[in-house]
């Protein structure tokens, strides 16, 4: 709200300071050619993010979910990571607390990737925007920024973005769970390593250098420590939450 | 029984989609009211990494050599091609293989 006078303001400043600054002075429409746009644009990525919902479909049912739950979960919360490792937690009775704690601390991300959109959002209805920001994962946030920065305008891409990463997603996770429903021992295709490599290869894109180093190693030997203490997935938390505090300190001095 | 367990499945579910859209539209909701300084920035941005550490680390000391194996060929992978997918495939072939190569490890 704070930076709608700038629309009114034309072209009058250079913008050279800040990119969001450049496109504050485009007009953002919302349109079925937007979505349409960020559609086509997403799906060869909506691709990979398919197979990847074989993956977890998979693993859902090797886990215990039925194929309702595992595509419940798809359809209503449509954040890769985080259902991965809310499989991994799962068991019976299910340990709620960890389940969700750990779906929140692992989404705490989107709160930045939500707020980095705001130039854009703020120029479409509340409704168009909330909507907009539900069908938000992590490929299409990254198509979409780069749309939104090239200046085109569509405001309906991260919407169109997000419907082709939703329906991949969730039709693959319903045939994933199917198939693994009838795979038999998973051991025997590796599969229980299966979450561990995606893990990994996760790991690998957060890396950020040297500056990484120092509160992943903390976060290690807390989670190691806190593992042999506390029952449970606490050591997941403590983990996350010693990684943060580490850069945090750091970077004070 | 099955109808409750399945209930109580949708709940949790029904928990974890609430923060989730909470996340998605808090940034965007939270900053049309305050900036957020650098060190909450920070700490955000250092959240994911760690928990993904400290996942892998209890998972990898309860693994083993045939799993730490595996797990350098997926890092190999991820960092030269920068696919998740492909990153596993390759680490769970190259399980397969070192199992199936009769060490007996495990």
């Amino acid at each position: 709200m704070a930076q709608t006078n700038t629309e009114s303001d034309g072209n009058s400043s250079a913008g050279d300071e800040d990119v969001s600054a450049e496109t504050e002075t485009e007009r953002v429409a919302f349109s079925l050619d937007g979505v349409r746009a960020g559609f086509v644009t997403c799906v060869p990525v909506a691709l990979g993010v398919g197979a990847y919902g074989l993956v977890f479909g998979v693993l859902a049912r090797e886990a215990g979910l039925s194929l309702l739950t595992a595509v419940v979960m798809s359809a209503t919360v449509l954040a890769g990571a985080a259902q991965l490792i809310a499989v991994g937690l799962w068991d019976w009775p299910i340990p709620v607390v960890a389940v969700i704690g750990t779906t929140l601390v692992v989404n705490l991300r989107y709160l930045l990737m939500g707020a980095s959109l705001r130039p854009w959002l703020t120029r479409l209805s509340s409704r168009q925007a909330y909507t907009s920001l539900f069908f938000m994962a992590d490929e299409n946030w990254a198509l979409t920024i780069q749309d939104l920065r090239a200046g085109n305008g569509r405001g309906a891409f991260l919407l169109g973005s997000g419907l082709a990463i939703w329906v991949f997603w969730v039709v693959c996770t319903a045939i994933g769970a199917v198939a693994g429903g009838r795979i038999g021992n998973p051991e025997t295709y590796g599969l229980g390593f299966v979450l561990t490599a995606i893990f990994l290869a996760l790991l690998v894109s957060f890396w950020e250098g040297r500056d990484s180093l120092i509160p992943w190693i903390v976060a290690a030997v807390v989670a190691v420590s806190v593992e042999a203490v506390l029952p449970g997935r606490w050591y997941i938390l403590a983990g996350g939450l010693a990684a943060s505090l580490t850069e945090v300190t750091r970077n004070v001095r | 029984m099955f109808d409750d367990v399945s209930l109580t499945a949708l709940a949790v579910v029904f928990g974890m989609s609430t923060v989730t859209y909470v996340t998605k539209a808090g940034g965007f909701w939270a900053l049309d009211r305050v900036e957020p300084s650098e060190s909450v920035r920070e700490a955000l941005d250092a959240l994911p990494g760690g928990i993904l550490v400290a996942i892998l680390i209890v998972r990898l000391l309860e693994g083993g050599p045939t799993e730490w194996m595996a797990g350098i060929a997926v890092l190999v992978v991820a960092h030269r091609t920068e696919s998740v997918l492909l990153a596993m495939i390759v680490g769970v072939g190259t399980l397969i293989i070192v199992r199936g190569s009769g060490a007996s490890i495990t």
